[in-house]
């Protein structure tokens, strides 16, 4: 029991900087929260928590990711928000054979032909939250939509997804580039298009601006706007304000979902930073209560990879979720929920969980993968 | 439905050249003027915007943070004159590059520093959070609407500035020939430091404008810094008038540019490869403008010097 006293590395690699970084602020706190819950231990172990930014730039994700493997010599990598900067750092991750626990990113590349043993998601598959929302969609009846998503992996993903669940017609597909923030071309296409409905996957600063200017260009009288979590999350209702009120989103998670882990999750995340989490911060978490279990059952012997791995794939943890757990491809298997923001008893305007749209969700592409034994 | 979709994005055009001839009117003076390349340009407009999120986040309104922003912005530029950019006017080119260079990246730190690296909320006054309606049938955001009239006004502003008073005169006189000037007993220093400071809260202006509609971040200042450039050189250097035109020009062309070509593309190929290709183009399309304007007149719409 000597190698108890040695930390637990962990690269917490994130988009800390930049129209992004309320995403990756979240994930940070998050995933903090749970380290200093479990006594700044993981696993038993005293924990080390190394935070860095992405910029969310590939490049920077890349080179920092290859430090942090390389020098810092990390046992665990996680934080990436977005999948271009995932698909970039994750090369040099699992070729010096460090597991990564995503605590968002979830491209579609990793969880089919290409899914590898060293990447786990603790998060969801790209594709999911949008399949869920397709759904919604399709089942309140609407039959012209919108579809604006940016021209990045997980946008690829997000329209892919929704129009795996929604049958009807497809009024216009706008991919405007990552982190533009002025969106006078695509209102203005959106005017002449007739749309019933418009479907936004916009995260962080990008949702926060479309939202602002749809509503300021007058567009929200006529068109039901509907998104994934991460547009309706509480980071963009904090900066859209009144708004946001009525728009439907879809998450794998809600902060007023009853299981005993989630309450506490709420209740001590607000006591530490005052204000309420977002699902990036509830996904932190988990990543963090993950790589504890993992820690823990592989009786520490972080070395022997097998070990680790098997603990991964066991995820025998009380996610925030409730039920998790792991399909063949490393992407979880969870129910898919319908939220509405409203205002709650405090006269607050946030999340309020409707009911689940997918049970048991898996991903699309998981058939695909032949996971290396 | 179509004519609504034209004269929208006329709007947009107008609204985005105004804000660049905001930006590019400082900018085009002191390089005109002094002969002096200030990469800081934008880090004025930048500062601008974050001193206008500030106050407004203190006060809890807008209008106080637009003036205290836009006062905050010039009384900064004018230190940053006297303190450092005046020591350059006397070197090359190179020296000043690297010079403003280094305080374009001291401020993207010092605003880093103060702020933090998240984008600070500005949001738009609620008076003109909503539509209006300028043609039946078509909505326009009003404070878009607003950011015309502004940017109308100073522009209008600038002319009587430029061509009816004894400063702009001096402007004139000093932008077409500065030794000239000189002998004739203009006070340059107290001339440049004033250009310098007007400049700098013509960019607060624009910061004002535009940190509602997108974001007050670290290095905003950047992109927008090199679409200036390319206004003053369309416009033709020194030239004020070069400026409001340039910028006209490019703002509509690269809004009707991100607008068109999208559409235009979609008709000629897959849906993939259009996303793929005709924001790429769009973004081109003003650097052709000013490849094609120096092509026919190497100075510029409206050269300045003699």
């Amino acid at each position: 029991m000597a190698q108890t006293a040695e930390p637990v590395k962990v690269g917490l690699l994130s988009t800390l900087s930049g129209p992004g970084a309320g995403l990756g602020v979240d994930i940070r706190d998050g995933f903090q929260l749970a380290v200093k819950l479990a006594g700044n231990k993981l696993g038993g172990r005293p924990a080390e928590v190394i935070v860095a930014d992405d910029q969310a730039s590939p490049d920077v994700g890349r080179q920092t990711a290859d430090r942090l493997v390389k020098r810092d010599k990390v046992d665990f990598m996680t934080g990436i928000v977005f999948s271009n900067v995932m698909l970039a750092a994750g090369a040099p991750t699992f070729a010096s054979q460090t597991f990564y626990i995503s605590a968002n990113a979830g491209p579609s590349q990793y969880a089919g032909e290409q899914c590898n043993p060293y990447f786990f998601s603790a998060s969801y598959q790209n594709d999911n939250m949008h399949e869920a929302a397709g759904q919604v969609v399709q089942d309140k009846g609407f039959k012209r939509v919108a579809l604006i998503a940016p021209n990045y992996p997980a946008g690829k993903d997000a329209l892919t997804g929704f129009k795996r669940f929604y049958k009807g017609e497809v009024a216009s597909e706008s991919l405007p580039a990552l982190n533009q923030l002025n969106f006078g071309t695509e209102l203005s296409q959106l005017r002449p298009s007739k749309a019933d409905a418009v479907y936004i996957f916009l995260p962080g600063g990008m949702g926060i601006n479309f939202i602002k200017q749809f509503v300021a260009a007058g567009l929200s009288k006529d068109m039901t706007l509907f998104g994934p979590g991460f547009s309706g999350d509480e980071d963009v209702i904090k900066a859209v304000g009144e708004p946001m009120l009525g728009m439907f989103n879809t998450s794998q998670w809600a902060h007023d979902m009853d299981n005993a882990a989630n309450k506490k999750f709420v209740a001590e995340f607000e006591k530490e930073y005052g204000r309420l989490p977002t699902l990036y911060a509830a996904q932190g978490y988990d990543a963090a209560q993950l790589i504890n279990a993992a820690v823990r059952d592989s009786k520490g012997k972080l070395e022997d990879k097998a070990a680790v791995r098997k603990a991964l794939e066991a995820a025998k943890f009380d996610s925030v979720r409730g039920a998790f757990k792991f399909n063949n491809n490393h992407f979880p298997v969870q129910d898919y929920y319908l939220r509405v923001i409203t205002k709650d008893s405090k006269g607050r305007v946030t999340n309020r969980m409707m009911g689940a749209v997918l049970k048991k969700h898996a991903d699309a592409y998981a058939s695909q993968c032949k996971m290396p034994g | 439905m179509n004519s609504i979709l034209l004269l929208e994005q006329a709007f947009n055009g107008l609204q985005f050249g105004l804000m660049l001839f905001l930006l590019a009117a400082g900018l085009t003076l002191v390089f005109g003027i002094m002969d002096m390349i200030n990469l800081a340009h934008g880090s004025l407009y930048m500062v601008g915007a974050y001193l206008i999120a500030a106050i407004t986040a203190a006060t809890g309104s807008y209008w106080w943070g637009l003036a205290g922003g836009v006062l905050g912005a010039g009384v900064f530029g004018a230190v940053l004159e006297l303190s450092i950019l005046r020591h350059f006017y006397q070197r090359d080119h190179l020296s000043q590059v690297l010079g403003t260079f280094a305080i374009l990246l001291m401020c993207n730190e010092g605003v880093r520093l103060i702020w933090g690296a998240q984008p600070v909320p500005l949001n738009t006054p609620d008076m003109l959070a909503g539509p209006v309606e300028v043609l039946p049938g078509f909505f326009y955001s009003s404070f878009s609407l607003f950011i015309i009239g502004v940017g109308l006004l100073v522009a209008l502003l600038m002319y009587v500035l430029i061509t009816r008073t004894r400063l702009g005169m001096q402007v004139r006189a000093g932008a077409a020939n500065r030794e000239m000037a000189m002998a004739m007993g203009v006070n340059v220093s107290a001339l440049f430091t004033a250009i310098f400071a007007l400049g700098a809260a013509l960019c607060g202006v624009a910061g004002g404008m535009l940190g509602p509609v997108l974001a007050v971040q670290v290095g905003m200042g950047e992109s927008i810094l090199i679409v200036a450039f390319v206004v003053i050189v369309i416009g033709g250097i020194g030239s004020i008038r070069g400026a409001f035109l340039g910028a006209l020009l490019v703002g509509v062309i690269d809004t009707a540019g991100r607008t068109f070509m999208p559409l235009l593309f979609s008709r000629l190929m897959s849906p993939e490869a259009a996303a793929n290709a005709a924001p790429a183009v769009a973004s081109i399309l003003i650097y052709l403008l000013m490849a094609t304007v120096l092509f026919f007149k190497p100075r510029g719409l409206f050269p300045t010097h003699g």
